[in-house]
């Protein structure tokens, strides 16, 4: 579905990503962990269509991304929840999610799916007209993973979506994911939580600084390697790599 | 101050506050979008004056549609033209585009228009004419202002929160990016926002050339800067800081006239501007902000929920 080559993604002369190869299949849950600035982020951003690669291809479903715009990649069926949840907090929670179809034209399945969401995420149908900033911090990520579902993608891209939350509000979020998952939608998440990530994935790449990716598997397969806890370390109980 | 006195500064302040809301939510809206400070705002209040002069031959009802659909026009072709190239530059371009824009209409009225002897829109007696009700005096043209801006307030406000465009401009003037990565189109919201800000733009000057009826090449400064201040005493960031920006400035330009004793009034516009000044300092991200965290800490002791620890709710 998603496959990435050789990809590099520079900020003037400075290399964020350096050759990343890396693939999602149809329905799978894949993670991509590293420590803070290894480049996940840059990575993300990239295949949605903010930052332009400097070499390197990204396909989806045999169309080279790197020459669409955010708003065609959107079209296509790629959604972000993006780091710092970035919703709109002056909007109220029902403006932000009817926000998130703005990409749709079929009416009548945006009104079920927005539905579906208010039953998924039942503090959020209790919020709906309060303004986004009223929310909680946990709160206030339910209301962008939403917005990125109202979007009908077909793959679901999640920028470290549990940073900054209390333990129990981590367990919901990545509940979700897995419910998610089991419905049968790909999901890309990118965490600093690797532990929890590698746990909850069906296979994750683990990304060293410089944009690399290091190791790649199962959580067994991970866990097998020799020089797994060396490409983990600092990051193997989910803290802040 | 008699209560009548105190009265008639309320009203000014209002139907001034009113027109200076307007003014400094065109300006608002495209810095919110685009972090754009249009300096050429002005001249599009000048483009419709000239416009006025050329139409008003043609009766009331044609110069004020004409008016307003060749400022709308201007405006959007601002954009197109010297705007959209640079859209992905930093602030500083822009700002710099805006302020060629400007010169360059100021200069090109100068040549054009603006030559020869000083032109201005015939005075209506109808709207000049004066009322006295239990010792406050107003002429229909106040009246009309006051209405107009309150028209206007209260249609942007139905536009902002009740449309699809709308909630879009809204909620790119906070994200812009973030706006563009859930599917809402750059150009679209842009030239809608530059539009708006003609239509304001042209609203205010048919009010304010009915005032002075004088025309001038540089007769958009003065409503610039008073956008400027009204806009960022309120909050530039946000449509409801600058209306609020506005509606102070009324009052502080109303209050500041009516309080000096006569011998000060001249250096009335020095005592605003300490006004001002004062105001940035109490309130350097604007009253806006200043009133949201005192509800915020009002609230609960914390400024945000957003900080707070998730409500186990799920």
């Amino acid at each position: 579905m998603l496959k990435i080559e050789d990809l590099t993604v520079a900020y003037d002369r400075v290399r964020a990503v350096n050759g990343l190869s890396l693939h999602v299949d149809e329905g799978e849950f894949v993670g991509l962990v590293g420590r803070n600035g290894a480049g996940k982020t840059s990575t993300l951003m990239t295949i949605v269509g903010v930052q332009r690669p400097a070499l390197g291809r990204i396909m989806f479903d045999g169309t080279d991304l790197t020459r669409c715009s955010p708003d065609e990649i959107l079209r296509m069926g790629i959604s972000l929840v993006p780091e710092g949840r970035r919703i709109f907090s002056r909007l109220t929670v029902g403006e932000n999610v009817r926000i998130g179809a703005k990409s749709r034209r079929d009416r009548a399945a945006v009104a079920k799916d927005i539905e579906s969401v208010r039953e998924r995420f039942p503090v959020l149908a209790e919020t709906w007209d309060r303004s986004g900033a009223q929310l909680s911090g946990g709160e206030q990520q339910q209301l962008a993973i939403a917005r990125a579902l109202v979007a009908g993608p077909r793959l679901l891209l999640l920028d470290e979506p549990t940073l900054g939350l209390a333990p129990l509000m981590v367990d919901r979020v990545f509940e979700i994911l897995r419910a998610l998952h089991e419905e049968g939608r790909t999901v890309l998440l990118v965490e600093q939580n690797a532990k929890r990530t590698i746990e909850s994935a069906d296979r994750t790449y683990v990304m060293r600084t410089g944009g690399r990716i290091q190791l790649e598997g199962t959580a067994e397969e991970l866990q097998a390697r020799g020089d797994f806890e060396s490409a983990y370390i600092g990051m193997a109980e989910g803290g802040a790599g | 101050m008699t209560a009548a006195i105190s009265l008639q500064v309320g009203i000014d302040s209002i139907s001034a506050g009113a027109l200076f809301a307007v003014l400094a939510l065109g300006l608002a809206l495209l810095f919110g979008v685009m972090r754009l400070l249009n300096f050429a705002y002005g001249e599009l209040i000048m483009v419709g004056g000239y416009t006025m002069y050329y139409a008003q031959d043609l009766g009331v009802v044609p110069m004020i549609l004409i008016t307003t659909a060749m400022v709308v026009i201007v405006s959007m072709l601002m954009e197109l033209i010297a705007f959209r190239p640079v859209r992905h530059a930093p602030p500083l371009t822009l700002l710099i585009t805006s302020f060629a824009i400007s010169f360059g209409l100021q200069q090109l009225a100068f040549m054009t228009v603006a030559k020869g002897a000083q032109k201005g829109v015939s005075p209506y007696p109808w709207l000049t004419e004066q009322h006295h009700i239990v010792g406050i005096r107003f002429s229909n043209l106040e009246i009309l202002t006051l209405l107009i801006a309150a028209a206007l307030l209260i249609g942007m406000t139905m536009l902002l929160k009740r449309t699809t465009i709308g909630i879009q401009l809204r909620a790119s003037t906070e994200d812009y990016q973030m706006a563009q990565l859930v599917g809402v189109r750059g150009n679209r919201v842009i030239s809608a926002a530059f539009a708006i800000t003609g239509f304001l733009a042209a609203a205010v000057c048919i009010l304010y050339v009915l005032r002075t009826g004088a025309l001038s090449a540089q007769m958009g400064v003065t409503p610039l800067l008073i956008a400027f201040v009204g806009g960022a005493i309120g909050g530039l960031g946000s449509l409801s800081g600058a209306a609020l920006g506005g509606f102070t400035l009324g009052f502080l330009v109303n209050g500041v006239q009516a309080s000096l004793p006569e011998e000060l009034s001249s250096y009335a516009l020095m005592f605003v501007f300490l006004g001002v000044i004062a105001i940035l300092v109490v309130a350097p991200d604007g009253l806006l902000e200043l009133i949201q965290k005192a509800r915020a800490r009002a609230r609960s002791p914390v400024p945000s929920r957003a900080a707070e620890p998730p409500r186990e709710t799920a």
